[in-house]
């Protein structure tokens, strides 16, 4: 394919998803390692009722006002857990799955109350999202890269993406030691002085913010998907956290390649004429590479462990 | 309007959505109570999701074989399938490899919820028109709900129910101790699987009412409700039945009433609505009772404290223990004993050095073992014990003033 079908019409979805396979997998691999995976799950839920909210305060479709909406939904539902976890004395599981369900709901319902027909707002949208639709019109070629009337009209998702990228990538390299210790001994990173419950808060927080960036782009399936498969099938890989969070970025990019690229050119391999939603594709190779990690990663067991009947 | 909402006289097809909905609250709740019990709540959230694309390859394969897209049974088998296949895999995933249950759990649902998305664009292009009402399993949709419809979820939630009773002994064995039915000789994982195949039924059940991103509402938050009101298990299940079921009804029947009220959310927030009632309210593990049983508590100790502070002639500083003593009449408000103060101040002085004796006494282990600084030393001696001991203290001597 040439440069100038290429550049505008993939090239932006395709970088778009793999920012965001990649912010959601880095947080990811600690949540799933302090055994947090689903706290993803629960904030991907709670993201509808934010940006809702935020639509019904500022009355329009912005992605700052709907961004802190998401975030401040998230950190809500964070402590609406953690009460219902220490005061209700109820296991976390449970707790999570009555807050982000009452959460959703509560989303849901304000949507249809609301009239948001003249506005791109439903729960469809919320959920698979649209990456298809990031194109970057302007772009002629590669030449586009360089040339800075185009690079103006470039979809605003991405730079927004990179910059959580950045951010969440920043988080985890000058938090590297502590984040390392406290999440696989937590009791002695309080010891050498690290505030642990700090820590893991920090850590959800960047969760959310990568989950709501993403979601601003793609949709909350690949959030999901991507704070768990790539760090799982990562895990499966190798015992030594380096190595693992190397082979979760490796895989999340793969799984947004691979995804965009058969969602978008594989139906017309088969025959068929439309695209199928590339969203739903990519978690659907993420899952196909965590499938083959589990039948066949070098670590795939748990060592030491007596093996079960 | 609610009033005929709530008494049935609405029409027939609310009527039907109601009786429907309470059905299904009560067998989600019920089945919920053991799922939680096993603190496995959330596995259903990967079996709901998983549903996904097995309704849609169940509709592409109805349309293939030239049959109408949408009908009900049929999509529900296809459900039921590939729910069944989800948590064939998060059990795999659990038990064969090192990832935790969560991260199985969150893999395999957003990679199944994933893969239903890509089939549901595929209908979406086979045909036009077809795929009308797909999109209502995300979300549960009543509007047009058939008689027949009605009876699957009628007759499934009552089969549903039936299981449970049968399966309820070995069921609650197993929530509360696995290792221990184990030894019992009871397939512990199959009982398991049992129980997951009665979670995915009910929410195959429930796709048509509440959809499936929320059915696992109904299957946590009654079951959760109950928990707060009593200790017995079978109580809890009993309970979050009654709370799911009402939580079913009303939800209907208030979303029967109005235009732009879909009857799946308002549902999982009529049933939340029990549970931040049940959250503050109820006796024992409710936040009010926690609150009360806290500050009975403070005032004990500061009423223990300020009194042994008395007996001992030291000044009281802490204004919250004067309030008390004032309040009691055990002192005034310039830290002064009273007469009854004295005598009660005397008492306590003379229980610690009880206790003091008591603890040092190898004879009085089991009793020692009580000590918290405010328990009645006559709650755990008898007279006589209590007079043993208070020979070897001593008679009461004369305080110096």
């Amino acid at each position: 394919m040439s440069g100038a079908d290429f550049v505008p019409l993939s090239l932006t979805p395709l970088l778009i998803g793999i920012f965001a396979a990649i912010a959601c997998a880095l947080p990811g691999n600690f949540l799933v390692l302090r055994r947090q995976a689903l706290i993803g799950d629960a904030i991907s839920h709670v993201v509808l009722p934010g940006i809702v909210v935020a639509f019904l305060l500022t009355g329009m479709i912005a992605a700052w006002p709907m961004m802190l909406g998401a975030a401040g939904a998230a950190l809500v539902a964070v402590a609406l857990i953690e009460a219902i976890r220490r005061l209700g004395r109820i296991e976390p599981g449970a707790a999570m799955g009555v807050i982000f369900t009452t959460m959703f709901a509560g989303g849901v319902l304000l949507l249809e109350q609301t009239d948001t027909s003249s506005v791109h707002l439903d729960v469809e949208h919320a959920l698979y999202g649209n990456l298809e639709s990031l194109i970057w019109l302007d772009a002629t070629g590669w030449s586009s890269l360089l040339d800075p009337q185009a690079l103006a009209y470039l979809p605003p998702e991405l730079p927004r993406m990179a910059v959580t990228l950045l951010v969440v990538s920043l988080f985890t390299w000058l938090l590297w030691r502590p984040l390392k210790l406290s999440t696989f001994d937590e009791g002695f990173a309080r010891t050498m002085g690290v505030r642990t419950g700090l820590l893991g808060l920090a850590l959800v927080v960047m969760a959310a913010l990568a989950a709501v960036a993403a979601f601003d782009a793609v949709g909350s399936i690949i959030v999901i998907a991507m704070f768990i498969c790539p760090p799982a099938a990562a895990r499966l890989m190798s015992n030594r956290l380096e190595a693992q969070i190397c082979w979760s970025i490796v895989f999340a990019t793969l799984s947004a390649v691979l995804g965009y690229v058969i969602a978008g050119y594989g139906p017309l391999w088969l025959g068929l004429e439309d695209a199928v939603s590339a969203a739903g594709m990519i978690a659907t190779v993420s899952g196909l590479i965590l499938g083959v990690t589990a039948v066949a990663g070098p670590c795939r067991t748990r060592s030491g462990a007596p093996s079960e009947g | 309007m609610l009033w005929q909402a709530l008494t049935l006289q609405l029409g027939y097809n609310a009527t039907l959505v109601a009786l429907g909905a309470a059905l299904l609250g009560v067998s989600s709740g019920v089945t919920g109570t053991f799922l939680f019990l096993r603190k496995r709540a959330l596995v259903s959230d990967a079996i709901s999701h998983a549903t996904l694309p097995g309704v849609a390859l169940a509709f592409m394969v109805m349309v293939a074989l030239g049959g109408e897209g949408r009908n009900l049974p049929g999509l529900l088998v296809g459900s039921a399938l590939s729910a069944w296949a989800g948590l064939l895999c998060v059990t795999w995933l659990t038990r064969h490899t090192r990832l935790a249950e969560d991260a199985a759990i969150g893999a395999v649902l957003s990679v199944f919820f994933g893969l239903g998305v890509v089939l549901l664009t595929v209908i979406q292009t086979m045909g036009t028109g077809k795929q009308a009402g797909l999109e209502g399993f995300l979300l549960g949709s009543t509007a047009g709900m058939l008689q027949t419809d009605a009876l699957i979820i009628a007759v499934g939630g009552a089969l549903a129910l039936a299981c449970i009773v049968l399966l309820r002994r070995p069921m609650t064995l197993v929530a509360f101790d696995p290792e221990y039915a184990q030894s019992r000789g009871l397939p512990v994982a199959r009982i398991d699987l049992a129980m997951m195949g009665l979670v995915m039924a009910v929410t195959v059940i429930g796709l048509k009412i509440v959809g499936l991103i929320l059915i696992v509402a109904l299957l946590i938050i009654p079951a959760v409700t109950g928990r707060f009101w009593t200790d017995r298990s079978d109580r809890v299940a009993l309970l979050a039945g009654l709370f799911g079921g009402l939580a079913g009804y009303l939800g209907a029947a208030i979303s029967a009433v109005a235009p732009n009220l879909p009857t799946g959310p308002i549902i999982v927030l009529a049933s939340f609505a029990f549970f931040v009632v049940s959250f503050i309210l109820a006796p024992g593990r409710g936040v009010l009772a926690e609150l009360f049983r806290y500050l009975r508590f403070q005032r004990r100790v500061h009423i223990r404290q300020g009194l042994l502070a008395l007996a001992q002639g030291q000044p009281i500083y802490e204004p919250l223990t004067l309030r008390l003593l004032k309040h009691a009449g055990l002192a005034r408000a310039d830290g002064v004993a009273t007469g009854k103060g004295r005598a009660h101040a005397a008492k306590a002085l003379r229980d610690e050095k009880r206790w003091e004796v008591l603890r040092a006494d190898h004879a009085h282990e089991a009793a020692a073992s009580h000590y918290d600084g405010l328990r009645d030393i006559e709650t755990v001696l008898t007279p006589d014990q209590i007079a043993e001991i208070d020979r070897r203290i001593g008679p009461p001597r004369q305080v110096v003033q």
